[in-house]
């Protein structure tokens, strides 16, 4: 007999009754102003929220922000100027390992824990998000959710192959308890929200 | 290293020898569970939130095979190999072959408390495959050569200065720097280089959906995938209770998980995990190791239910003032105490009783296991399989003896009374362990019921 | 209306005090109660070690000494606990004594529905929330749940005139006694009381009191050793002062 097998018959003979399901829709709860929660929620973590009504205002907070020489990378369908060529990164991860700046587009925001959720398709390589120095994230303000059930209810059945939600930079307290921003992800997160 | 094996007893005497490290220990998990309440006490529907994960957890445990046979499936279906071990030993033997087949003789981990069940470093690296931790907390213990104290908060128990310590011999930064922005930093470098050159990646499971056969890792800290997405190969080690029914129950539990875990409205990253990355292969490993025994318990399955949050050990006041290592075994704590006894019931027989039963644990648990209940009904079996010693069940038969004969109660009661005032240095005494740090109670001229006869009886 | 009177062993044993104030608050109360003569105990010390099993001589007693009660009352939310959830004889007395064994204020609140108290104890008071009355007996709302705050003891105390209740840090964390934890696991279980003891100390505590004199008593055991000269009283006590 397998281990499959072995595992599945010692399981199937001691699982108890059948228990039903609950429903879960009544968790989505009231109305809220999703934008400003989310604002406050990612700020509270550490992360950056600035509104913006045009692209151009991205360009120059990193005209502003970020040092000449330094390798900014730019996946969204919109171009951002010189200092931020569009990419598809089709490079191994590995050689993404230089990235200071990468800039993303959001599926979607989450007010209540400031987190966005970020598709692979969208991010050109995986590693993306993860392995720069900075990131940043566009946001459209009507894809910003009150709750992870409406996200979830949003996401429903789609079949991507990888996706994740990122609330803030990356973070530790293992050290007694002091929280350091920049562990092994980005150090810093910035999110414009854009007023579409 | 041990000749003879402590107890939780025995061990907790010697952590509560410094009394200042037991006072910083204790107010630093008190402060993590009252952040958890700040984060409880601010969501609206945060009891109905337990009720819900609570429900849904019972669903799974009584549905189990179908689920993990519908979770296979789909995993496959998405291009995941998926690989089943009955024990701990199977599982390591499935990872060290999965390297050895790839040429791979440097790994990275990212937090699995299944993998310290397993013992899986140790045996990787008796086998000769070096295994770098990449969560900060797992590595500065790694770096120390211990186990990890709490199962989220791995070095609690260590103080910045013995890590900076530790640093500056494993990593080169300044003698006497404790600096935790320097430290981080200090692993942030070293850690990005092992991201960077290794090829095998083995993370844990957060929860696994049977409806898709995606599975979530949580990490605060980016290093699950920071190792994943950089590896040729992404080995995923899940025990069976990890499945949760439908993609849309993962809105449940990411919205208690941090906050009971940390007090955060969720961890920094929380990635889904479909299909593997082009060129890359997925690997998941799906262990029983003693879970389906414990399903057949029925007072204990319910033990099944936990999502690893920590919670309970936070607001356990024995296990803040007694530190996971007393606990001597993976998983410490009220939640340790009830699945240890199922792994290896003479081992863990200490466990149970390292508790008063205030039932702190039970009301945080964000899948309303009833720990407390659980601890006492473990005492029951314990006892009753004889991992106890002679001396205890000895006085336990005398104590049930002059329980049942009002007679003999109340000349017990009268006997101890009058030694306790006439001969007191017959108890009071280093043999009496009460009386170590504390004065026994005054002894009255009468008792209750005497007096009542006394001065009521009709 | 007849109430039997349950006093816990180490109650009738070392602190009659409680038990006396018990009965006199009682019989104050217009209650006709009775202490019957061969009560011995609830059994809890055995059950709580894994002895469950030797536990039925002692159970038997319990149900024959209180089967002809409307009610049974004991100043312990411990004793009471472990006789609703454990307590079950060869017949199945679940049916007739566990639902009506009642500690000492959920009786006052619940049945008495008591709303004054003649009681007077102008002194500062630290509330202990012991904690099987509380997370078990549900006399008062813990602070792990999200839930609307209420306090049966704390609401009785609130009646006596003079008081002042102090507040604490830690509003319930447990004081460490446990049964036989407090020998087995005697260094984490006077630290535990000893923190408690010092949260009182800090917010000028004079007397500290709760409803199980068991907590009452490794506190006391501990104030004592520190020199202390605040006292511990059994709830009974000081809703039956003045």
């Amino acid at each position: 007999m397998s281990s499959r097998d072995k595992i599945l018959s010692a399981v199937a003979a001691n699982q108890p009754r059948l228990s039903p399901l609950p429903d879960v829709d009544f968790l989505k709860g009231g109305e809220i102003n999703a934008v400003e929660k989310f604002t406050e929620v990612l700020t509270a973590v550490g992360g950056k929220v600035i509104n913006i009504a045009k692209l151009d205002e991205v360009t120059a907070y990193i005209e502003m922000n970020i040092a000449a020489g330094e390798r900014v990378v730019n996946l969204l369908s919109e171009p951002l100027g010189m200092r931020a060529p569009q990419t598809d990164i089709k490079d191994l991860p590995h050689a993404l390992a230089n990235i200071e700046l990468a800039i993303l587009q959001a599926e979607m925001g989450i007010a209540e824990n400031g987190a966005v959720w970020l598709n692979e398709n969208r991010l050109g390589q995986r590693v993306t998000p993860f392995i720069c120095q900075h990131l940043v994230v566009i946001l459209d303000k009507s894809n910003v959710v009150p709750t992870m059930h409406h996200a979830y209810e949003k996401i429903g059945n789609e079949k991507y192959g990888f996706a994740t939600f990122i609330a803030g930079p990356s973070k530790t307290a293992d050290i007694e308890q002091s929280l350091v921003l920049g562990a092994h992800g980005s150090r810093s997160m910035t999110v414009f929200l854009r007023d579409i | 290293m041990e000749s003879e094996v402590k107890d939780h007893a025995e061990l907790a005497a010697i952590f509560n020898k410094d009394e200042n490290r037991v006072d910083w220990h204790d107010e630093t998990l008190w402060w993590v569970r009252q952040k958890r309440d700040k984060m409880a006490h601010g969501l609206p529907g945060w009891e109905d939130l337990r009720e819900a994960a609570s429900q849904i957890k019972d669903n799974v445990l009584s549905n189990l095979s179908q689920y993990l046979q519908q979770f296979e499936a789909n995993a496959q279906a998405n291009g995941t190999i998926v690989h089943w071990a009955a024990d701990a030993k199977e599982h390591n033997e499935i990872v060290l072959e999965l390297l050895l087949k790839n040429g791979i003789r440097k790994m990275v981990k990212s937090k699995s408390m299944l993998t310290e069940e397993c013992h899986l470093n140790e045996y990787l690296e008796q086998q000769g495959i070096d295994v770098i931790d990449s969560d900060l907390g797992e590595r500065i213990v790694q770096l120390a050569k211990e186990p990890p104290s709490h199962i989220v908060l791995p070095c609690i128990h260590k103080k910045k200065e013995e890590i900076g310590d530790l640093f500056h011999i494993h990593l080169g930064t300044p003698a006497g720097n404790a600096d935790p922005q320097l430290l981080t930093e200090a692993a942030r470098q070293h850690l990005r280089e092992v991201f960077l050159t290794r090829k095998a990646a083995l993370t844990g499971v957060n929860f696994a959906v049977a409806e898709t056969g995606e599975f979530v890792v949580c990490t605060n800290e980016g290093n699950a995938d920071m190792g994943a997405h950089l590896a040729d190969i992404h080995i995923a080690s899940m025990g069976i209770e990890k499945i949760i029914p439908q993609r849309k129950h993962l809105g449940v539990f990411l919205r208690l998980l941090a906050r009971s875990a940390t007090g955060q409205p969720i961890t920094t990253y929380s990635s889904h995990f479909v299909k593997p990355r082009d060129g890359q292969r997925l690997h998941i490993i799906i262990v029983d190791n003693g879970r389906s025994i414990q399903l057949g318990r029925e007072d204990f399955r319910n033990s099944l239910k936990c999502i690893r949050c920590g919670a309970c050990m936070n607001t356990c006041p024995v296990y803040r003032r007694s530190g996971g290592h007393s606990y001597h075994t993976a998983i410490a704590g009220p939640i340790g105490a009830i699945l240890a006894p199922n792994l290896d019931m003479e081992k863990y027989a200490d466990l149970p009783f390292a508790s008063t039963l205030c039932g702190s644990c039970s009301n945080v648990c964000p899948v309303k296991i009833d720990i407390h209940q659980q601890l006492y009904k473990w005492r029951q079996v314990i006892v009753q399989k004889g991992y106890t010693t002679t001396a205890k069940k000895a006085s336990m038969k005398l104590m049930a003896f002059t329980l049942s004969s009002p007679a003999a109660y109340r000349t017990g009661g009268k006997v101890g009374r009058w030694v306790l005032k006439h001969a007191p240095f017959a108890v009071n005494n280093k043999f009496n362990p009460w009386f170590k740090q504390r004065d026994m109670p005054e002894t009255p001229e009468q008792s209750f019921g005497e007096w009542y006869n006394k001065n009521r009886k009709k | 209306m007849k109430v039997g009177l349950f006093i816990p062993c180490y109650v009738d044993q070392f602190y009659p005090g409680a038990a006396i104030a018990t009965l006199q608050l009682l019989e104050k109360l217009g209650v006709d109660v009775t202490y019957p003569p061969n009560q011995t105990c609830c059994g809890q010390p055995m059950a709580n070690s894994g002895f469950e099993h030797l536990t039925g001589g002692c159970n038997d007693l319990f149900i024959k000494n209180f089967a002809g009660f409307d009610y049974v009352v004991a100043p312990s939310g411990s004793c009471v606990l472990h006789i609703k959830e454990h307590l079950h004889g060869d017949a199945d007395p679940q049916a007739t004594i566990n639902h009506k064994v009642y500690e000492l204020t959920e009786f006052l609140t619940d049945v008495l529905k008591v709303k004054s108290l003649p009681a007077k104890f102008p002194h500062k008071v630290g509330m202990h929330q012991s904690c099987h009355g509380q997370r078990g007996l549900h006399l008062s709302q813990m602070t792990e749940l999200v839930a609307p705050e209420y306090s049966k003891p704390g609401s009785l105390l609130n009646m006596v005139e003079g008081i002042e209740l102090i507040p604490l840090n830690r509003k319930d964390e447990c004081c460490g006694f446990g049964g036989t934890f407090c020998v087995a696991e005697e260094s984490v279980s006077v630290k535990m009381g000893k923190d408690r003891v010092a949260d009182h100390l800090e917010h000028g505590a004079e007397f500290i009191t709760g409803v199980d004199m068991s907590c009452l008593m490794h506190m006391e055991g501990i104030l004592n050793r520190q020199g202390s000269k605040v006292k511990v009283l059994h709830i009974a006590e000081i809703l039956n002062a003045g």
